[in-house]
């Protein structure tokens, strides 16, 4: 098991390495940083080259590379264009971020789950019929519709019929905020609900999907038509031999589709003006800001690797039937 | 071989595709997608051919309302917005199309090669594949937005690059179809007759996983509908002149309250042809699946 872990490790580390160079390649020949210093005739041409200097573009692309590289070898992420540290930048767009899509996560497997397996003992009846045209709703909509939505046509006009602002459209906090904690849980209280929202509309439906086929599957084996004969009380059937073995295989679908929850989060950010990483890094990329898009992706790709292990993991423990070697 | 022969005038061959189409033509839910699907690109395409100025005479019927003369209304300077939505699923649709047969090529060839002769070649490959599953493919898009935003041709060039990156998904499908079909004995049976890698491929290979390459490119269709728009509603992918209901949805946002009809309409226009889409995925999943085959319906 732990010679399975570390080949892993070892492997994921090369694909990150290749992506960080991916990347930095696209960067550099998506365009010039410094297009509107350049495009704008008063500048002088000293400002232009020290600009380069300072930024490194008189430089070849493999000693750029390198730079990059070496600093982050010794924990430096570097500089962004205004010469602010990235890595702080980061820690705190990246607490702005998972308060949201930590929560959004585990409400939504709660609810997927749940949905699942009411869906699958239902089957054919209304509710799985319901349920199901809900999930091909929402899996059919796009996420930023669904943030549009819910600000424009829900939290508007509640907050405009009770005068009061119980559903904030915009921002991860209130600007004027101080105070103790607990003093400032309603307010975060207020800005949370939409998103956390938005976020679980935008991944519930494939999980639901997946959810209950998969009890559906489970419900025909052997080992459940033998415990039903012997007269175990179909809960208990429900929850020892079914539930048991049908959430086995999600915990895989639910790591792959970490990637999707954080790529709903830049849109999600953007329909609710927060200021989280994926707002940060579509500013850096906008600006082909090296630094900070590198930032981005390795933070990104890292959660994303160590969510596929712990799932590979998690299922090895599950499922005794599974060895790694 | 006259035996064959002989076999072949009495019992008439049906493929699986045969079959599956003729359930997939009794599904409901399947064919009232494609019908609405269809009409939808029927009057956009005539819209476009009779007006083709719509989207782009300025008027001076600033935020009308829906009505006779401006079906969806008008925007806040005076575009007609049913040509403008229509012009833009128009445009959505030929990106969804040239992404999604890019996939299906791609994605086919690739885990055909993969799963088929293994080795050195399948591992590179595949090590490709788990690159573009660490990067989510909206990242590399929001990174290279700067390249086709200042491209003559943007909406071709977004095409080509979604295209060129969401083979991924359906070459692993292929490469885990492959790698059961391979070990079957037609397969062995077809190699001892003496048969090329290509023949078995193509012959007996691809028409067996068949099933798996149509439902997955379907549903490329809605990933490259959803991915564009996207793309588009955060200012990122098709710019004017071209127009696409992504970036009306993000044009009309902000009249949401005022003239909803400004975002209504677009959002609308959107969720409906996907929603289209999927119901016809969700018709060929059942129409292949095996597990239906003798189940009357």
């Amino acid at each position: 098991m732990l010679k399975y872990i570390l080949r892993r490790l070892i492997s994921s580390l090369i694909v990150l390495w290749v992506a960080t160079v991916g990347v930095f390649v696209m960067v550099a020949y998506s365009g010039d940083p410094l297009f509107a210093l350049k495009m704008n005739p008063t500048t002088p041409k000293a400002t232009i080259l020290i600009r380069e200097h300072q930024l490194f573009l008189d430089r070849s692309l493999p000693w750029r590379y390198w730079h990059w590289f070496s600093g982050l070898l010794q924990g430096n992420l570097g500089t962004d264009m205004s010469h602010v540290p990235v890595a702080p930048q980061l820690f705190q767009h990246m607490t702005v971020t998972l308060r949201m899509v930590l929560l959004a996560f585990i409400l939504a497997v709660v609810i997927a789950v749940s949905l699942g397996v009411l869906a699958a003992l239902r089957r054919g009846g209304i509710i799985d019929r319901s349920i199901t045209f809900t999930t091909f709703f929402f899996l059919a909509t796009p996420v930023f519709v669904v943030g549009l939505f819910l600000k424009f046509y829900v939290a508007i006009p509640i907050d405009k019929h009770f005068h009061h602002e119980y559903l904030s459209t915009s921002g991860a906090t209130s600007p004027t905020i101080s105070g103790p904690f607990l003093s400032r849980l309603p307010d975060y209280f207020a800005h949370m609900t939409l998103p956390t929202i938005t976020l679980i509309l935008a991944v519930f439906s494939s999980w639901t999907i997946y959810q209950r086929s998969s009890i559906l599957e489970t419900m025909n084996l052997d080992h459940v038509m033998l415990a039903r004969s012997k007269g175990i009380s179909p809960r208990r059937v429900l929850i020892r031999h079914i539930l048991r073995n049908a959430l086995i295989p999600i915990t895989t679908v639910l790591a792959l589709d970490f990637a999707g929850l954080l790529g709903g989060a830049v849109i999600t950010e953007t329909v609710y003006s927060w200021n989280g990483l994926g707002r940060w890094f579509l500013a850096g990329a906008n600006q082909q800001d090296m630094n900070i898009t590198l930032a981005y992706l390795l933070f990104t790709a890292i959660l994303v690797i160590l969510f596929n292990l712990l799932a590979d993991i998690a299922y090895g423990l599950l499922d005794p039937r599974i060895r790694y070697r | 071989m006259k035996l064959f022969k002989k076999n072949r005038s009495v019992a008439k061959i049906e493929t699986q595709w045969t079959v599956a189409m003729r359930r997939f033509r009794k599904d409901k839910m399947a064919m009232t997608g494609i019908a609405i699907f269809l009409t939808i690109f029927a009057i956009a395409l005539i819209q476009t051919s009779l007006n083709p100025n719509g989207w782009s005479t300025l008027t001076s019927d600033y935020n009308q309302a829906p009505s006779w003369h401006h079906l969806f209304g008008t925007t806040n300077v005076g575009l007609d917005l049913f040509s403008g939505c229509l012009k833009g699923a128009l445009q959505d649709l030929i990106v969804a199309l040239i992404v999604s047969s890019m996939a299906m090529v791609f994605g086919t060839a690739i885990g055909a090669i993969s799963g088929y002769f293994g080795g050195l070649l399948d591992a590179v490959l595949m090590r490709i594949v788990d690159l573009l599953l660490v990067v989510p493919l909206l990242t590399i898009l929001i990174v290279m937005s700067n390249i086709f935003q200042n491209a003559s041709n943007s909406p071709l060039l977004i095409a080509v690059l979604i295209g060129a990156l969401s083979w991924t998904y359906i070459a692993r499908l292929v490469r885990a179809e492959f790698l059961a079909l391979r070990e079957r004995a037609f397969v062995e049976a077809s190699i001892a007759l003496g048969a090329s890698s290509w023949r078995v491929i193509t012959r007996h290979l691809i028409p067996n996983a068949i099933g798996t390459i149509m439902v997955n490119t379907t549903l490329t269709v809605s990933g490259a509908i959803l991915l564009e728009s996207t793309l588009s509603y955060l200012g990122l992918g098709i710019v004017p002149p071209a127009v696409s209901l992504g970036m009306l949805v993000q044009e009309g946002q902000g009249a949401a309250t005022t003239s909803p009809w400004q975002f209504l309409f677009p959002a609308g226009l959107l969720l409906l042809i996907v929603l289209c889409v999927f119901a016809i995925g969700d018709g060929m999943q059942a129409a292949f699946d095996p597990r239906n085959a003798r189940r009357k319906k």
